[in-house]
């Protein structure tokens, strides 16, 4: 059942309430999409650990066989 | 550690780069994957592929090992580097090119930085 960009913003937001989250479904078929959040909290964190927090923030929805979510595109980095 | 996470850790120990991946580094099947193997494949980078389509106790291994949820992920020297996203905005950044010197990877230097042009 593809995923809408609200429900993958609203996820993200769960983790991360003051983070300016932007998501595009970059394929317009609810299975592909590209997320970018910046966040206070990836201040000196490295980009692996920076995803990793947001992957986990989508709690799953990623990587399930039956995973709505097949492909996001992330970038992530703290405000300038 | 079950077999899978056996197999997984040996191969990222034994070999400096290995790539886990959707299919081999000549038949790519996924976009994602295809994209890393294909800046590797640019830079004359000597790596392992691994299809993870081939076997499924790896390709569920893989993920619980670097707890990273998505697939192609790049080890180098037994250290997971980062997925599709990662090493895309690391070669066009040229922190791929310092890892590779950091870990001394040979690689096409001029073939990296005809990538950045490309992108510029």
């Amino acid at each position: 059942m593809p995923m809408q960009t609200h429900e993958i913003e609203a996820l993200i937001r769960e983790t991360f309430p003051d983070a300016k989250i932007t998501v595009t479904d970059t394929a317009g078929d609810g299975n592909h999409f590209a997320a970018e959040v910046v966040d206070e909290s990836f201040r000196g964190k490295n980009r692996v650990q920076q995803q990793r927090a947001v992957y986990a923030a989508l709690k799953g929805k990623m990587d399930g066989s039956h995973g709505e979510l097949h492909a996001l595109a992330l970038s992530t980095r703290a405000p300038e | 550690m079950t077999d899978a996470k056996q197999i997984i850790d040996e191969t990222v120990k034994s070999n400096d780069v290995v790539l886990y991946m959707k299919g081999t580094k000549e038949m790519p099947q996924c976009g994602f994957s295809s994209r890393v193997a294909g800046v590797l494949n640019y830079l004359g980078v000597d790596y392992v592929d691994v299809n993870v389509l081939a076997d499924e106790g790896i390709r569920q291994g893989i993920k619980d090992y670097s707890d990273w949820p998505t697939i192609p992920q790049l080890y180098v020297k037994g250290e997971f580097v980062g997925g599709c996203d990662i090493i895309v905005e690391m070669t066009l950044s040229g922190e791929l090119d310092t890892m590779f010197d950091d870990n001394s990877v040979t690689y096409d230097k001029d073939a990296a930085n005809k990538i950045r042009e490309a992108n510029a």
